[in-house]
């Protein structure tokens, strides 16, 4: 079994359509949406869901007013300034505390410190998670809660459920919808993944961002293919992305045009295949044969993985 | 004042809404600073070729255990909510880039055997741009934690300016700390359905947080048109419709401030600005 994350650094640039046309192309696939900050392919994968689940891993501190001598130990050593020191009218208490959830991180030393023992660590629900079924094999998505934390953890549980599922099921591949950015979820996304495809497009935000992308690859160790999308938008630009990915050695698997199909697609909730221009309907072919050709390496290379 | 753009869903228009307005402002007003707050895909450099002044290291604190005084308790393991540390074998181990710097193994360890160092995690670019400071945060390829580095981009604001905040796309800790103390946030939107359904969370987000914001709809007249009704219904207040403009899009693509060639948005950057003035004042 393979797991194929689609990523790009940047956002806005075609992931989650390209992610719902490569499942489509996959015939029998595991598909997970690992944007769990932002999910989207829940919206163009018509599923249904069997099970929804909490997620909790993430704890707040809680001061119990009453037991609380106002010493302001935890407001002195809390690193995350979650602690806030208020003055109560009422009691003309100058040092009263309440924590800030949203600065809390849960780390817990207050709770440790309180010599009053004042202070309670509280679970927070921080998210949902859904095992649902396409007409193409499973399909994993999460929802974490309104600004909570902890993304990486539930990127981190979906793609571990969904091994689980795609060996139930037989699933030769899952193909994962990455979030943006290089940080906590695109490394819990990308972490011991078997093939990571890059979606650009030709603007120097996108290059930039895209570059880092291959830099955290590399660390990785990851086989990396390029996607161009929206490629005849800035033809100059498309070909140093080309000259780029040669030196780096990184094929390009795939361009695509600029086509209205990827936003009436969303709009009807349909896979962009259905709306495709029948250029891009061929290169999106391409692009999965490639990869399909690239695993099939991987498994049958006695070295296993090889760098980008 | 602080002024952040924000989106829920990535490649909406955020940087090209706040560089734009960044440099508008700073050719009419003095006291104008750019903050990219995006530390992860910090693209803010690209349009507004900043004079660096400085580019400061960033470091956050994490352990370091002295052996000869470690008695292997595990109080260290125990404590720590994020799992790096554990006792493998005879060795307590640090695993730097799960630390959160919340320093409690370092304050309850009972052999003092912990100090700290400082590890670096980024950097942060400040310089000039045309009369507007530039602050910059970048994350090191390979970090996964942004929070840290963006509280200390924002710690460099200073009170008197008018702060024009980059912030990352998403609605969970980067952006939460992106956003933070910001008088208003503008959501920059696309009309697809992709856009409505991150709009919406992004909004949840700042309800939760009590900070003023509206919509700018970009691309307005690429997509579906209902979709502006449903923002409306939703009960968040829409400050701008932006339609789609192939010369604008090229000038993004090329690395180019738009409101330098094009004055019409140049004036719809000032009549941004002076819409959020009143929804700040008086919304």
């Amino acid at each position: 079994m393979a797991e194929i994350i689609v990523a790009s650094g940047k956002g806005g640039t075609g992931k989650t359509s390209l992610v719902g046309a490569l499942v489509r192309m996959a015939k029998k696939t595991t598909a997970v949406d690992c944007d769990v900050d932002a999910a989207n392919l829940h919206l163009l994968l018509s599923h249904e869901i069997v099970r929804s689940n909490e997620f909790s891993s993430s704890r707040c501190a809680e001061i119990v007013d009453t037991d609380c001598s106002g010493c302001g130990l935890c407001e002195e050593l809390c690193r995350f300034g979650a602690i806030e020191r208020l003055y109560d009218e009422e009691s003309s208490r100058e040092n009263r505390f309440v924590v800030d959830p949203l600065s809390c991180e849960g780390c817990g030393l207050c709770f440790h410190v309180c010599p009053d023992r004042a202070i309670t660590m509280q679970p927070v629900i921080s998210g949902q998670w859904f095992e649902s079924v396409t007409e193409f094999g499973p399909f994993l998505h999460g929802r974490l809660g309104i600004a909570q934390a902890n993304s990486g953890k539930l990127v981190t549980l979906l793609r571990r459920k969904a091994r689980e599922v795609a060996e139930l099921q037989k699933c030769r591949t899952i193909i994962i919808d990455g979030p943006p950015g290089i940080g906590c979820p695109v490394i819990a996304s990308m972490t011991g993944a078997d093939y990571l495809l890059i979606v650009t497009e030709p603007s120097k935000s996108a290059v930039h961002d895209m570059e880092r992308l291959v830099m955290l690859a590399r660390q990785f160790n990851m086989k990396t293919g390029i996607c161009i999308n929206k490629c005849d938008f800035n033809p100059t630009i498309s070909r140093n992305i080309e000259a780029f990915a040669f030196t780096e050695g990184i094929p390009i698997l795939g361009k695509l045009i600029f086509d209205r199909g990827f936003v009436d697609a969303q709009i009807a909730g349909e896979s962009y295949l259905d709306r495709a221009c029948a250029e891009n309907t061929q290169a999106i072919s391409h692009i999965w044969q490639e990869i399909e050709n690239s695993i099939i390496d991987t498994q049958q290379s006695p070295t296993g993985k090889f760098s980008v | 004042m602080r002024i952040a753009f924000a989106s829920g869903k990535g490649g909406t228009g955020k940087t090209t809404l706040a560089t734009n307005m960044a440099a508008v402002l700073a050719a009419v007003e003095t006291g104008i600073s750019y903050i990219d707050a995006d530390v992860e895909e910090p693209n803010g450099q690209i349009f507004l070729s900043p004079v660096v002044r400085d580019i400061i290291d960033v470091k956050v604190p994490v352990p370091i255990i002295d052996e000869g005084r470690c008695n292997l308790c595990g109080i260290c393991a125990d404590v720590c909510h994020y799992n790096a540390v554990a006792i493998l074998g005879k060795k307590a181990m640090v695993f730097d880039s799960l630390c959160h710097s919340c320093g409690a193994c370092f304050v309850l360890c009972p052999e003092k055997a912990i100090s700290e160092r400082q590890r670096s995690i980024g950097t942060i670019t400040c310089g000039r741009t045309g009369k507007a400071d530039f602050i910059a945060g970048c994350l090191s390829v390979g970090e996964a934690l942004s929070p840290p580095l963006i509280r200390m981009v924002k710690n460099m604001i200073s009170d008197e300016r008018t702060a024009i905040i980059d912030a990352p796309p998403g609605t969970s800790c980067p952006v939460v700390e992106a956003v933070k103390g910001c008088d208003f946030v503008v959501l920059v939107t696309e009309p697809t359905p992709f856009g409505l359904n991150d709009l919406e969370l992004a909004f949840g987000m700042l309800e939760e947080m009590h900070i003023k914001c509206g919509v700018v709809i970009n691309r307005s007249d690429l997509g579906d048109p209902s979709i502006k009704k449903r923002i409306e219904e939703k009960g968040m207040k829409i400050l701008m419709e932006i339609p789609f403009c192939r010369k604008t899009a090229e000038a993004y693509s090329n690395g180019v401030l738009n409101s330098r060639i094009d004055p019409v948005f140049a004036d719809m950057m000032k009549r941004l600005y002076e819409i959020i003035g009143q929804e700040v004042n008086h919304g």
